[in-house]
């Protein structure tokens, strides 16, 4: 049949056709396969990898900070966290009725279990609760088979174990906040936490440590196949910090209930060894979290517990400040020290009448006499003749009105009027009767503790700017062993004033303690031969009326707690071979001689008998034997 | 290629005795499907890990039944295929029509009825009942009325029928295979090029209606093909995470059950559709290219077996289990490799899945039964004699 053929000849040609088609198709697949496996196979072998190696960091932990002599005032303590994981519990309610039987669980807490189970994957634990007690612990781990997916992880929170003591030098750690973030993915780790205040601000970086790093295998849906490889971080820093915690203790409760700083620095090496203000708080309740009354108890509170006043109380300095007006009279040549000022009770300036203390005045005085009495009318006197400006760049010497830079957050500055200050702030000129009362150190001065201790510690050394340290040394644990690096210390600058000029202003202090009559004579101190030079400052902190003024000035135990003078007292001592100087300020705590003066002496006293222990020929040795020499 | 044969010495016999048939198998192409059935166990061993269960052990004894339905249908005379091929067609249409009612009733979107034993997936049926329903009406058609368009009606018919219903369920993968298969024995009976020119052009016009015809998820596949990148953890997902495994596993591949985008799971659907993805990850392009060379063999195999009958119903009926088997292969591999939307197409023999296999090992049933009974001679209304 001839179609027959035709069709079979057609249909092989078409087999060909279709099956070249079909070869073509196949070659396609090879070279795409090729082109897959081949040309781009490295792109592709790196997207594999990114895909299933998963790098997880391992926060290192926090570094301890301590006192001068190692005692810890900020540790991590392990924490024991109670944690579920949904994937593993035959039925959630279930385990946490079970639960519910070894610690309780309130309606609010197991909400936020659901939630918190339903935000994460199956295999993610959630936490339950925080700070497991022992016998919690214990208790759980017993039942542990009824409690199917319940696991107990370890965990380290940040803890003060001296509570109150330091809470404002140490300062607190956080939560990350959005505006922390700057790209280090341990910031991004969950619960990591960084320094908000003070030392655990500063040296936030160094307690950080570094943070190690787990490469692991996951899967498609993010679980942990296995860990390839592992690499260690390094812990943080401990920061040494220079202060002495026994004196922490001891200022802590002589000033008990008072609303007070005080601060003790080292004359030579600007190192702190004592920081305290009162009232204090406990930093641990932080970390744990406060109630809104429990806060609201600390923010309105009017002795203001939240708040450094060492550093961020900024008081009228009063008569403490009469030094500062001797030594720029002296430079000046405005008047000498033995030149005498006749003091009659008050001195009139144009149709002002300016007030001493004293009502019947101190008769003539000289300089030392002046400070020995705290003599208001010399030192107006003596202030009208220097004039304000030479005041306020004597005082600027000596730290007043800028911040001395100490490594704590939230220093203030104080404020050392002058003539260009009020021009520019107030648009005012200066008044000749604003010079009499700066040279009384009230009006619109005002100086911070620290600054007033600084100011005393550079009277006392004479020779260079002192500036206050808190931080010791940063230890970092290395492999081997502890590497100390002591932190730098930027060289000291001069002075630039007259010894003889100091040595008068030195006399004045010693007398104000030591010379029967002298301010704080009664608050004098003797330890072993050794004595402290000081000065005491009572200042006003509300305006004194005319009416007032006639009828006569009310005594301040007549008057409310907040009207009260702040008292004051700045010392070095000892004496004759100077080491420490302090300053105290007791708010509202009336007169600077009754207040101030005897905690002053008292700490000063505290600050002598342990001094055996700090001085750094003796910290090589072993401290048992120090403390034998000490006591 | 095939063995050679001694000259039969009954041409024009009706009835072959059972031993001769059984001599006729071309088995070294049965040992060839032995061999991929064996890959795919293999490779299915490695998709659990390692483990015998859930899927290698019933592919193999899966493999087992289809090797003995394929040797059973191989051995039944080429003519009952014939003459039963539209009856075939048209149980296999009404089952179609079935499960299309029942779906639009309610009763979700089942494509298949359960036998208890296995499940009856129409649509793949269909891709054989189709092959010899056609076959069977080019087999008495002369070349002058194949030039007829009018000719041409009822097989198109025959096509678009189960196709439109096959889009419907809506079964992209089956639907194209069913048309590309046709087409092949359109064009193999003598159809005139410039016909396909048109439908082609036609087709192509009626891309924007049908567009609207798509479902969403339909809609998804084909946007993420022109661009999977863009939509990484959405509907390209499946597509960029088949390609980095393929990538990854470069010349010589990870090695075998070392394929970490498949065993961590990145793989989607690693022992169905993108088997390959996870066989080239751990075999590497070595091992791809032998499995595709192994899939043209059996195409080879099916050409031969198919040119050597003497009857035209086996050459076309031949032809077209080929072309069957050819579309499986390249679209699945096509789709995974990222060169095709993902239509779910699985990989012949070796993905895991009972249906697929059953009609593939079926079809070559049919292929074998043509090559069996290549020598009968089948005359134009033939097929309705004596067997």
């Amino acid at each position: 049949m001839n179609t027959d053929i035709d069709r079979g000849k057609l249909f092989g040609r078409r087999v060909v056709v279709v099956g070249a088609m079909k070869a073509a198709l196949m070659s396609t697949l090879i070279g795409r396969l090729y082109f897959l496996q081949v040309v781009e196979a490295d792109r592709y072998r790196m997207l594999s990898e990114k895909n299933r190696i998963s790098t997880r960091l391992l926060p290192p932990a926090r570094g301890m900070i301590v006192d001068r002599f190692g005692v810890p005032m900020a540790v991590n303590t392990q924490n024991f966290q109670l944690l579920v994981v949904s994937e593993q519990m035959n039925d959630l309610d279930n385990t946490l009725d079970a639960l519910s039987n070894i610690i309780p669980l309130t309606d609010h807490d197991r909400q936020r279990i659901h939630r918190d189970i339903e935000r994460h994957r199956s295999f993610v634990p959630v936490t339950v609760r925080e700070n497991l007690s022992w016998e919690d612990m214990a208790r759980i781990q017993v039942n542990a088979p009824d409690l199917p997916g319940v696991i107990i992880e370890e965990g380290l929170t940040r803890n003060y174990p001296l509570k109150e003591l330091g809470a404002h030098i140490l300062g607190y750690v956080s939560s990350v906040t959005e505006a922390d973030l700057n790209g280090d993915p341990l910031l991004e780790s969950p619960g990591f936490r960084i320094g908000k205040a003070g030392i655990e601000r500063i040296h936030d970086l160094a307690l950080r440590g570094k943070s190690g790093n787990v490469w692991s295998e996951v899967n498609s849906v993010g679980r942990v196949m296995q860990e390839i490889k592992r690499e260690d971080g390094q812990a943080g820093a401990e920061v040494k910090l220079t202060l002495d915690i026994r004196l922490q203790q001891f200022a802590a409760t002589r000033l008990g209930e008072e609303s007070a700083a005080a601060v003790v620095v080292d004359i030579h090496s600007g190192e702190v060894v004592l920081m305290a203000s009162t009232p204090s708080f406990d930093p641990n309740a932080f970390a744990k979290g406060l109630t809104s009354s429990e806060w609201h108890d600390l923010i309105s509170n009017p002795r203001s517990p939240l708040t450094n006043k060492v550093i961020a109380g900024q008081y009228a300095p009063g008569s403490t400040f009469k030094m500062m007006v001797a030594l720029a009279a002296q430079e000046s040549g405005a008047m000498t020290p033995e030149q005498r000022v006749f003091c009659s009770g008050s001195l009139a300036l144009g149709n002002m009448r300016f007030h001493c203390w004293k009502k019947g005045g101190h008769g003539s005085v000289d300089m030392v006499q002046a400070h020995m009495h705290s003599c208001d009318v010399y030192f107006y006197e003596v202030a009208r003749r220097t004039g304000i400006d030479r005041i306020a760049e004597m005082a600027r010497r000596f730290g007043l009105g800028t911040r001395t830079g100490l490594e704590l957050p939230g220093e203030r500055t104080g404020l050392m009027p002058d003539r260009e200050w009020k021009r520019a702030t107030l648009h005012d000129s200066w008044h000749p009767g604003e010079t009499l009362v700066a040279g009384i150190g009230q009006g619109f001065m005002l100086a911070t503790p620290l600054q007033l201790a600084v100011m005393t510690a550079r009277i006392a050394n004479g020779e260079f700017k002192v500036m206050p340290r808190l931080t010791k040394a940063l230890i970092v644990d290395g492999p081997q062993s502890k590497e100390a690096n002591a932190v730098a210390v930027s060289p000291l600058t001069p002075l630039g004033v007259a010894k003889n000029h100091l040595e008068v202003v030195r006399q004045g202090m010693y007398s104000v303690s030591n010379v029967q009559g002298g301010t704080a004579y009664a608050a004098r101190l003797d330890f072993n031969g050794m004595m402290l030079c000081g000065k005491t400052g009572s200042a006003q902190v509300r305006r004194i009326s005319v009416r007032e003024r006639e009828t006569g000035v009310k005594k301040n135990d007549d008057l409310p707690w907040e009207q009260r003078d702040n008292a004051l007292f700045v010392a070095f001592a000892p004496s004759d071979k100077p080491r420490y100087a302090i300053a105290v300020v007791v708010e509202h705590g009336g007169s600077g001689a009754k207040a101030a003066a005897p905690i002053g002496r008292d700490i000063m006293r505290e600050v002598l008998r342990l001094d055996p222990t700090r001085d750094p020929s003796m910290t090589q040795t072993s401290e048992t034997d120090v403390t034998g020499d000490g006591g | 290629m095939t063995p050679q044969e001694p000259i039969s010495l009954n041409v024009n016999r009706s009835v072959m005795p059972f031993r001769e048939k059984l001599w006729h198998i071309s088995w070294s192409f049965v040992v060839l499907l032995c061999l991929l059935g064996a890959i795919g166990v293999a490779t299915l061993y490695s998709a659990a890990n390692g483990h015998l269960e859930p899927w290698a052990t019933r592919h193999f004894t899966r493999f087992l039944v289809a090797l003995a339905v394929m040797l059973a249908v191989a051995m039944v005379d080429v003519r009952v295929w014939m003459r039963y091929a539209y009856v075939a067609y048209a149980i296999t249409l009404v089952l179609l029509v079935a499960v299309e009612i029942r779906g639009s009733i309610g009763m979700g979107a089942q494509r298949w009825i359960d036998l208890g034993f296995i499940q009856l997936q129409p649509s793949e049926m269909m891709k054989i009942a189709l092959v010899m329903a056609l076959a069977r009406y080019f087999h008495g058609s002369t070349l002058e009325e194949v030039g007829h368009p009018t000719y041409l009606i009822l097989p198109a018919a025959l096509v678009l029928l189960p196709a439109v219903l096959v889009l419907k369920q809506p079964d992209l993968g089956t639907a194209m295979m069913l048309l590309m298969s046709s087409a092949a024995l359109f064009f193999l009976a003598g159809v005139r090029l410039w016909k396909f020119g048109i439908i082609g052009a036609a087709g192509l016009s009626a891309i924007p209606v049908a567009w609207r015809f798509l479902k969403d998820y339909q809609r998804n596949r084909v946007l993420t093909f022109m661009n999977p990148e863009t939509d990484p953890l959405g509907a390209g997902y499946h597509i960029l995470q088949s390609k980095i495994a393929l990538g990854s596993g470069g010349i010589l591949g990870k090695g075998f059950m070392q394929g970490t985008q498949s065993h961590l799971n990145f793989l989607p659907e690693k022992q169905t559709d993108f088997i390959f993805t996870m066989l080239a990850e751990e075999l590497g392009m070595v091992g791809g290219v032998t499995l595709i060379a192994l899939y043209a063999l059996v195409i080879i195999y099916g050409y031969a077996m198919a040119m050597r009958s003497r009857n035209h119903f086996g050459r076309l009926t031949g032809m077209g289990i080929t072309t069957t088997f050819f579309l499986y292969v390249f679209i699945n591999i096509a789709m995974v490799m990222g060169l095709i939307p993902v239509v779910g197409v699985p990989l012949p023999l070796i993905s895991y899945g009972g249906t697929a296999m059953l009609t593939l090992m079926f079809g070559f049933g049919l292929l074998l039964s043509v090559y069996v009974h290549r020598d009968i001679q089948i005359g134009r209304r033939g097929a309705y004699g004596n067997i």
